[in-house]
């Protein structure tokens, strides 16, 4: 069965600069893969390739199987690949309602049509209620995204790749920058997310990482360092000292170590 | 001296001093505009104040004309801090358009209030002597001024370049157009920085306008007349970029020059169309960055 | 329209999703404050029958900047060169009757329209792949040259001097133009009641509300898969065709075309007008381009160095203390009056 998103030999340069390293990625169908690894080893920047936002220098993305590395990233978007931004990337001055019917209307192709007034489609209108219900947004359906708390406003975020009926989403960092007192709400969203939806998600809370991906992959300095399941990474000594917090210290005393092995 | 080849070196000689003016009163628009992404339309303004104190100084007080120039710039360069102080830093962070509008009103305010002043009569400048008739380098004469121009420009091309590139002043002006946060993260002050620069700009593009009285005559539009070629400069050079703010100067000043002695009418044409070329195929100019 | 606070208590869920959907059902509707303007204007013909001429020239104006409104109000693209359209729909209409005895005025607003919006078409698809200080120098540049092109041909398009003593056919045959300009202010006022139903219909479509998507947040618009570009060039090629509509009403009304409607003063004029009006706001259009046109036909007449200096810190003052003009110091005074008539 052709995978849901593929990712062959990816690379990025930037001069001397190469932050992305043949970099293979699979999501199959249903997929929830968390991307984890230290900050600045890039895992923005794959997103970024994979939506289009950069181009690579080599290597190629398939989206169910056609090869997507040349397209738009608009296209890209009306294929199917939906994602979050880091920080919130709405439409503030609007209210979250009209935030979701943007989305739908480009999804639709609706807003292709200068004539018809915006609120005639009452399938358009009903759809995007049904999207801020499941994410209980309907009370602030009328509020200006900037009026909302910045929690509130992820949710936005959340519900505008939703809308978009995807069949591939990347979700980066979701619950950035949200106080703890709501991040359940976030993390409730994630953990009900459709199961036919593959998943990429990017996060440093590992017990988010744990409670909610099925595979992990481990990116250090552009590279993929390793993948596997969560109980494959929660017990890799070397990921541990890479990245899940052991001190810098001890982590040099197991880099000494591994080297005087191999010495 | 043949026909072709002395048609050749008058437009070069006329094409490089022009370049020459248009450098002096770009640059400091190109620094500014690529140190604090801020759109100065006023910036015609002040040359055209530097204009009109050299004027003043000559005609008024009798000061010569170098030291009026010297002057004017000196003056213009300080008046124009409190604006920057006041006014522009207001709007560090406000969009494009409302830069435009703001710094638009006030080069309409500048005309007006220099028209009030001086009237809307072409103003002229006494020269002295030296600056007047030609020189004669053997092969063929040249008009005196021109030359001085070329070599001014030279000069100030020489310190300019030695400031940017040897001097820690420099270095911290070229990190800051380069990544400003980063330049801030590490101590430099770019607020006050910028004053600096935005000072220094000024001056030059009072140093330009007295220049360009011998040139094209000075009204008081000349605040917007020319402002259209300062922004051609800026953008096709790249903003931020003394490299690339010489550059372009070079390639307009030569190519209008060019335009102007070869075909005569359809001569302005040139520039702008040159303009479109380089910016549709480098938008960010030549030395500009994305 | 900002939302009101009085959501506070919250409301059970099903009346929230049918106050929410209303509003975006309801929001096109005709308020009836939007007859103001126009009974405004026909009141000025039974009031100043002898400002006739003047009256068109403001009409003219407010279709100018309605056109401008759209790609700067709406998609938020700035730039110097507008008077290129409305230039080119002025010589359409002068030079199809001082050459070709196109005398007819009605075919001949259509016939600015297409020329216009094609040139608004194929420049547009050029340059609104960029942005920022890049797009206001092409622009401009562009704007200068179609210019200079004209000024080049002065034997066909008269140069600075113009094309005086154009005659246009009388409308439908039967209307003829009359020395006070009576027909001439119906006309326009009919065509500008035409282009702005138009111009407010797409403003509340779909295609609408992605403009203004673009102009809030461009990245976002990439990202759930928005043609950005073609919408872009779009309304680029609506917008000149509507500045081409003004330029030829121009034409037709003052009977006489030179190459100054292509001066970037009329670029930045008709800029001005929009700002103090207020952008994005359809009506900010008609407020700005009165205001602006009956203040200068006081003002520069007693000073024109004083008027220069008002409009100078007009704009000044506008952006400090009113960036959304005089529709946004309305709006602000009907909210703040509504908020004190609340117990």
């Amino acid at each position: 069965m052709t995978a849901a998103l593929q990712v062959e030999g990816l690379n990025r340069n930037f001069g001397a600069l190469h932050v992305t390293r043949d970099v293979n990625l699979t999501l199959e169908r249903g997929a929830r893969r968390a991307l984890i690894g230290p900050n600045g080893a890039g895992k923005t920047t794959l997103i970024n390739l994979i939506t289009g936002v950069l181009r690579p220098s080599s290597g190629r993305v398939l989206l169910n199987g056609d090869d997507i590395t040349a397209t738009s990233q608009a296209l890209r978007a009306r294929r199917g690949l939906a994602r979050t931004f880091q920080i919130n990337q709405l439409f503030r001055g609007l209210t979250v309602l009209e935030n979701i019917v943007m989305t739908i209307g480009e999804r639709d192709g609706e807003n292709n049509n200068l004539w018809r007034p915006a609120g005639a489609k009452r399938s358009v209108i009903d759809e995007a209620l049904d999207h801020l219900e499941s994410l209980r947004l309907v009370d602030d359906a009328l509020r200006l995204v900037r009026e909302l708390p910045y929690g509130r406003q992820r949710l936005v975020e959340i519900a505008m790749a939703l809308a978009q009926k995807p069949r591939v989403l990347l979700l980066d960092e979701p619950a950035a920058g949200v106080p703890s007192s709501e991040s359940h709400l976030i993390l409730d969203v994630v953990a009900s997310l459709d199961p036919d939806i593959a998943v990429l998600i990017i996060e440093h809370d590992m017990d988010v990482v744990f409670r909610f991906a099925k595979e992990i992959t481990v990116l250090v300095q552009g590279a993929v360092f390793t993948q596997g399941t969560p109980d494959e990474i929660m017990t890799n000594a070397e990921v541990r000292a890479v990245y899940l917090g052991e001190d810098g210290h001890t982590a040099t005393q197991k880099a000494g170590q591994r080297g005087s092995h191999h010495g | 001296m043949p026909h072709v080849a002395n048609i050749a070196v008058s437009i070069l000689f006329d094409g490089l001093a022009y370049a020459m003016f248009l450098f002096i009163t770009s640059v400091g628009l190109s620094v500014t505009m690529g140190l604090m992404n801020f759109v100065n339309l006023a910036h015609g303004a002040f040359a055209m104040a530097g204009g009109y104190i050299v004027v003043t100084l000559t005609r008024t007080l009798g000061i010569d004309f170098v030291p009026s120039l010297i002057i004017a710039s000196v003056l213009v360069g300080l008046i124009s801090i409190p604006f920057e102080r006041g006014l522009y830093r207001r709007l560090y962070k406000a969009t494009d358009l409302e830069q435009v509008l703001l710094t638009i009103g006030l080069a309409f305010m500048a005309i007006a209030t220099f028209t009030y002043f001086y009237g809307p009569i072409p103003k002229s400048v006494p020269l002295p002597n030296w600056l007047q008739g030609d020189i004669n380098l053997g092969f063929r004469a040249f008009p005196s001024y021109r030359a001085f121009l070329i070599v001014l420009g030279v000069i100030l091309i020489a310190v300019l370049w030695y400031v940017f590139e040897r001097t820690n002043i420099g270095a911290k002006i070229r990190a800051a157009v380069d990544n400003r946060r980063m330049a801030e993260s590490v101590g430099i002050n770019v607020d006050r920085l910028f004053t600096l620069t935005f000072a220094v700009g000024s001056g030059l593009a009072a140093l330009g306008g007295g220049l360009a009285i011998q040139l094209f005559g000075l009204t008081p539009y000349f605040a917007v007349l020319y402002l259209v070629l300062f922004l051609i400069v800026v953008a096709v050079g790249g903003l931020g970029s003394l490299k690339g703010t010489l550059l372009a100067a070079l390639v307009l000043g030569v190519f209008d020059t060019a335009g102007k002695y070869l075909f005569a009418d359809a001569g302005g044409f040139f520039i702008y169309a040159v303009t479109v070329v380089v910016l549709l195929i480098k938008p960010a100019g030549f030395y500009g960055r994305e | 329209m900002a939302v009101s606070d009085t959501m506070t208590a919250p409301a059970k869920p099903a009346a929230s999703r049918e106050q929410a959907a209303n509003f975006l059902i309801k929001r096109h509707r005709f308020h009836a404050a939007e007859a103001l303007p126009w009974l405004f204007a026909i009141a000025v013909y039974f009031i100043f029958p002898d400002r006739m001429t003047f009256g068109s020239q403001v009409l003219v104006m407010i279709m100018f900047a309605l056109s401008l409104d759209l790609i700067l109000g709406y998609a938020g693209i700035v730039t110097l060169g507008h008077a290129a359209f409305f230039g080119i729909g002025a010589y359409t209409v002068g030079l199809g009757a001082a050459k070709l005895g196109w005398t007819e005025p009605i075919s001949g607003l259509f016939a600015a329209a297409i020329v216009a919006g094609l040139v608004g078409f194929i420049t547009g698809w050029f340059l609104l792949r960029y942005r920022g200080l890049t797009l206001l120098m092409l622009t401009l540049a562009t704007a200068i040259m179609l210019q200079e092109a004209g000024n080049l041909r002065s034997d066909i398009s008269g140069g600075y001097d113009g094309l005086p003593g154009l005659t246009f056919d009388p409308l439908f045959g039967k209307f003829d133009y009359d020395l006070y300009g009576h027909t001439y202010y119906i006309y326009a006022l009919v065509a500008l009641a035409v282009v702005f139903y138009v111009v407010r219909r797409i403003v509340y479509s779909p295609f609408g509300a992605a403009l203004t998507g673009i102009r809030e947040n461009v990245r976002r618009m990439h990202a759930i898969g928005s043609p950005v570009h073609r919408r872009l060039v779009t309304v680029y090629t609506i917008a000149a065709a509507i500045a081409g509509v003004a330029g030829a009403l121009f034409t037709q009304t003052n009977a006489y075309v030179t190459l100054t409607v292509f001066d970037f003063d009329n670029s930045a004029k008709v800029m001005v007008m929009l700002i103090l009006g207020g952008t994005g706001r359809l009506y900010g259009a008609f407020l700005g381009a009165a205001v602006y046109m009956i203040l200068e036909d006081h003002l520069s007449k007693m000073s024109p160095t004083f008027w220069q200096f008002g409009i100078g810190l007009l704009l000044v003052l506008a952006v400090l203390f009113a960036r959304r003009g005089l529709m946004g110091l309305i709006e602000d005074a009907g909210r703040y009056i509504a908020k004190r008539r609340q117990p």
